[in-house]
Formats: structure tokens, sequence, C-alpha cells
């Protein structure tokens, strides 16, 4: 077994498709199959480390690469440029996915993400925004997303800018008492400028979210709190770069939406497995989940 | 020194009045400001910057996590956000969100904890914050400002606005006397000798201030020599003080509106431990919860009195004088 498995390196830290064009077909293929090269660096790291959470970060996948390669309007040269758009990645266990995303998008090395987990490195076992750049702000305790977002939202009303919020969760931190202060906020203060995006994979840590604590009807609840309800396909690009555009376009109300979403999307032993949540794979599993994820990515090539 | 204090004290003045004006002209000075509410801003009295500035001014509800959590995000956006509640829901309900953003996260939030000790007296133990600087002070990154009087929050608070970070800014609810005279300029993170002495040394905050500078008089009719500083910083401790205080006087009272559990007791022991080891004792409310009534009869019933401190510091002499 090689000690180091290797990393995609610079050849996919690759160009991003400015912010309000349009969605081309060569587009939405090249991202779709970069999410399974970002998969795959995923399973690395875990695999190398013997640490940290595939499942979540798997199905989080392609609504990344939508926003950072794409929708989001930031510069990796200068992360704390005021007027920003600002991503609120509230699921912070699946940080190895944010991570991977952010370095091929230019905010730190490729190379770094060896590191991840391990002593004296920026990539911490979850978000620290001190440490490494471009995270918003810290995350791993589950649901403080919506409220820190309408906060930023807010300041972005107040400072007159046009930036706009991103909030992501998960499914299980729905669960969270906070989150729902969280949504009266935003509901309150009508803002329009903040979209939250829920990773609705309905697995969380010991077993299906319908068992462990049901949230459905999930679109109901959003509205009823005076929210704008999206739901698509979170593994759709298309509907994901369409959904991320006509959010912006809802007036009145923040908008959710929710990506409905595969734990562990992409390697068939991996889906909808509760304990792929924060399960390790050992080398016969890495290698299968590996050509799994190549296969994911090659039929994308056009 | 003793030109930083009024003789007598002058009248007693509702703290969370002079908050209120203070934020109200803290605002005026700086338009970055935000203050953020979890509805209880007539208890508090940043109602009266809401009056005067009400688009910099946000009533999340009564959710204190929200509340944090929503200043965490105008932190984030540049802006300078006071968040305001009881002190208590800073310290439990909400300290989550204060540790992984504020502490952990180093966000630039200020909190402003209303009604601390137990000057909510009447409302009973449920609203008592007795246990808040021990909990925060535990906390990497955070710091923590208690004002002695009125004048020190309008001194203080425009500090607490410009310091790097996370601060916790103490408040009581109710009228206290004036302490301090126009000299006072106090710093966040030095403490100041308001009386010398030399036979022991009193170091107390917040409301404790004025009741250390009686027991220092009364025991100078007794004949003994006791220092009074004030420690408005909690945290980071004035340990170059503390120790001097130590060495120079040989015995060491502490006095806060607070368990003698971790607080200002606590960190003034533990520097002396590791500094300059001399007898401490702590005046403050035993590991205990108190109960409702008149603020001036909890004050005295839970050991927070004028005598309380005179009595302790007779026994820290006795301790000192058998090591001698």
């Amino acid at each position: 077994m090689e000690k180091t498995i290797g990393y995609a390196g610079p050849a996919l830290a690759n160009r991003a498709y400015p912010h309000g064009m349009r969605h081309t077909a060569e587009m939405i293929a090249d991202l779709s199959g970069r999410a399974y090269e970002y998969r795959a660096q995923v399973l690395r790291m875990v695999y190398e480390r013997k640490s940290g959470h595939i499942g979540g970060a798997f199905s989080i996948a392609e609504v990344l690469t939508a926003l950072y390669f794409h929708h989001l309007r930031i510069d990796p040269d200068d992360p704390h440029w005021p007027d920003r758009d600002r991503l609120v990645f509230s699921k912070g266990h699946a940080c190895a996915m944010l991570y991977t995303v952010l370095a091929h998008r230019g905010f730190f090395p490729v190379e770094e993400l060896r590191t991840f987990r391990s002593l004296d490195s920026r990539l911490q076992g979850h978000p620290e925004p001190a440490k490494t750049p471009g995270v918003e702000v810290a995350a791993g305790p589950l649901g403080h997303g919506v409220a820190i977002g309408a906060g930023m939202a807010l300041g972005a009303r107040l400072a007159r800018s046009r930036r706009r919020v991103y909030v992501i969760l998960g499914d299980g931190e729905l669960n969270a008492g906070v989150i729902w202060e969280g949504l009266l906020v935003a509901g309150k203060f009508g803002l329009s400028n903040l979209t939250v995006i829920v990773d609705y994979n309905g697995v969380q840590q010991t077993g299906a979210t319908s068992s462990v604590m049901p949230t459905e009807p999930i679109a109901e609840k959003w509205a009823a709190f005076n929210w704008h309800v999206l739901e698509i396909h979170g593994h759709n690009m298309a509907e994901i770069l369409d959904a991320l555009d006509l959010a912006d376009e809802l007036h009145g109300r923040p908008t959710v939406i929710v990506t409905r979403t595969t734990k562990g999307k992409g390697v068939s032993f991996m889906e909808n497995a509760p304990q792929w949540h924060g399960g390790i794979p050992n080398d016969d599993e890495f290698h299968l989940a590996l050509k799994e994820l190549r296969e994911g990515a090659r039929q994308w090539q056009v | 020194m003793a030109g930083l204090i009024q003789t007598p004290f002058g009248d007693s003045v509702v703290m969370r009045k002079a908050y209120g004006e203070a934020l109200v002209e803290l605002g005026r000075a700086k338009p970055d400001v935000v203050v953020l509410s979890a509805d209880v801003s007539n208890s508090d009295f940043s109602y009266m910057f809401e009056s005067t500035y009400p688009e910099r001014f946000f009533n999340v509800g009564i959710a204190e996590p929200a509340l944090v959590d929503t200043a965490v995000g105008l932190a984030n956006s540049g802006f300078v956000p006071i968040a305001n509640t009881f002190a208590f829901l800073f310290a439990t309900r909400a300290l989550e969100m204060v540790r992984t953003h504020l502490c952990y996260g180093r966000v630039n939030v200020k909190l402003a904890g209303a009604y601390a000790g137990v000057s909510d007296s009447f409302d009973g133990p449920t609203h008592h914050s007795i246990t808040d600087l021990a909990i925060l002070r535990s906390l990497p990154n955070m710091t923590i400002v208690v004002p002695a009087d009125p004048f020190a929050v309008a001194r203080l608070l425009p500090q607490v606005a410009a310091w790097d970070g996370p601060v916790y800014f103490r408040l009581c609810r109710n009228e206290v006397p004036q302490i301090f005279a126009d000299d006072y300029a106090p710093e966040i993170g030095k403490g100041i000798t308001l009386l010398d002495g030399s036979d022991a040394t009193i170091i107390a905050c917040g409301v404790m201030v004025s009741r250390s500078i009686e027991a220092a008089r009364i025991l100078a009719a007794e004949g003994i020599s006791a220092r009074v500083v004030e420690m408005h910083t909690v945290k980071p401790l004035d340990d170059a003080l503390v120790e001097a205080c130590a060495r120079e006087t040989g015995a060491i009272v502490t006095a806060e509106e607070h368990s003698i559990i971790g607080g200002l007791g606590g960190a003034a022991a533990e520097c002396v431990v590791r500094t300059r080891p001399v007898p401490v004792e702590r005046v403050g409310v035993a590991d205990t919860f108190a109960e409702s009534g008149p603020y001036a009869d909890l004050l005295q019933k839970y050991g927070m009195s004028a005598e309380s401190i005179v009595g302790a510091v007779h026994r820290v002499l006795a301790r000192k004088s058998a090591l001698a």
C-alpha cells in the first residue's frame, strides 16, 4: 500500500464560472464531475487521518461546488473583502468537503488538505475562522447557521450592500431549538438577502432523521415561518444553479432551498447508511469507494 | 489616589439608567455600534438607544441563543454589536454560543449583562447571577469588565466597544452610590488603588467597591491600615498589581457580588498562589442560591456587607500573624 495516496493537485484547481453567466451544458457537466473529484479528495483525507465525516460531506458536494465555482461573489486573494458574499457552513462536521472546495478555489494550497485534523494544521476538525482562509464562522455544535446568517443579512442591509448571505444546514441540525429562533428572526426582518440551503439527506448520526426526530413536513414548516420555500434534487447541478438564481430574485422574505440529497452519495455501500456518518474506511473499502467515485466523475466527461 | 473617590460618596444613581445614557452617547460617537436585545430593553434601559437610533437596534425576541448568534453575524459584517439581556442568561442559556463563536471563533461581540449579582433582588434566585464571572472567566479570549458606579459605566463602555475581541460588561440593576471623582480614569486590564494601606489589601469589583471603602474606614478607626484596590477588569487580571499588593501588605481580601467560587476571589487567589503566596479571604455569596428580598437586605444576609469585609480582614490578619 502506498503511504501517501496522492492529491489531485493544482490541475483540478481550475476555473470558476463567473457569477451571473449563463448555465451551459458544458459548465454543468464540468461542475458535476468536479463534485465527484472532491468526494475522492475527502475520501483520501478521512482515510489517511482515520478521522472525519464522509457521509454528510458527500451529500453537500454539488451544492458547495455550485456556490464556490459560480454563484458566490468572493475573492480568494482577498478573503476578508468586506462586500464578499457570506457562506455560513453550519453543518461543521462535514468540513472536509468545505476545505476541499476552498483549496481548489484558491483560498489555500491544495497540498495543505493532507494536514486535515493533524497537529499544527490550519484545517481543524471543525471549522475555525481564525485559522482557515475562507471560513466565515466556527461550526460544529449544530444549529447556529440561521441566526448567524440573519445577523449577516441585517449587516448587509444596514451597510446598504448588495452582498448576499448563504447558509448550509444539515437536516439533523434542524432538531436544535436555536434553528427555529433563527427562522423567527429572519422572518421578522424579512431578510430577502438570505438564502438557507438544507442538505436534507435523511440520515443523522444514529439513524434515519424520520425515526430519530421527524422533521417532515419540512417545506410547510418553513413556509409557516414566513419564508419562501424551494425544493430541488440536491445532486442535480442544473437544478441547484437555477434555484440559487431564483432565490436571489425572491423579495420580501428569506428563502430556503430544501435540497433532497443522499448521505454518502457516490459510493454504493455508503449511501443512506448511518454508519458512514463518521465511519472510517478500511483499505478495501477505500479502494472500492475510490473506484466508484472515479466512475462517477467519468460519467460527466464529454 | 484619594482624589479618585468622592468623600462622602455622591447621591445614589440607578446604574441601568447610567448604562442607557452611556449607550446613547456611544451610538452618537460610533456609527458602527449596533444594539441587540432579547426583549428586555425596558429593563436594562437599552430602550434609550432604540429610541435614539431605531435603525441600529434589533429586538430578536425572548431567544438568547439567537441574540448572541445574530450578533455574531453583525460582527462578521463589520459592526460592533452590543448584545443585551440578563447576565445569567449569557452565562447559562446562551453560553455555547458565547464559547463557540465569541471565544473560540474570536468574534468581536460585546455582552452587556444586566441585573448581575443579586441586583434583580425580588425576582429571586432564578434571576440572580452569581456564577457568571466564574463561568465566563474560564473561557479563553474572554475579557470581563465590572463597573463600580455610574461614572465608571460611562468611562468604561467606550473602551469595551473599542476593545479587540469579546467583552462581558457586568451591570447592576439598582441605585448605587457615586464613588468616583472626575480624575477617575480606568483602563481595561489595569486595577486602581483607591486607598493606600499597609496591613492588608481589599480587592473589589462592582458594588462591593463602595462597601470596601467603607470597610477600610471602619478598620482605620481600629488602627488597621487597609489598602483598597478596584479591580474593574476581572479578566485579564492585573497580575502585577495583585502580586505587589500581596508582597507589600502580606494579606488579601477579595470582595465581589458573586459566588466565592471562581470569580474575582478565585482569580486573585490563583494569582497569589502563583506569584506571592499569602493568606487570602474571599467575600461573596457562599456556595448557595440566595432568595427574594430587598437588595440591601440580600447583600447583608448573604455576606456582602461592609461588616463582612471587616470580618474577613480580621481573619486574614490573624492568619498573617500566625505565619509571622
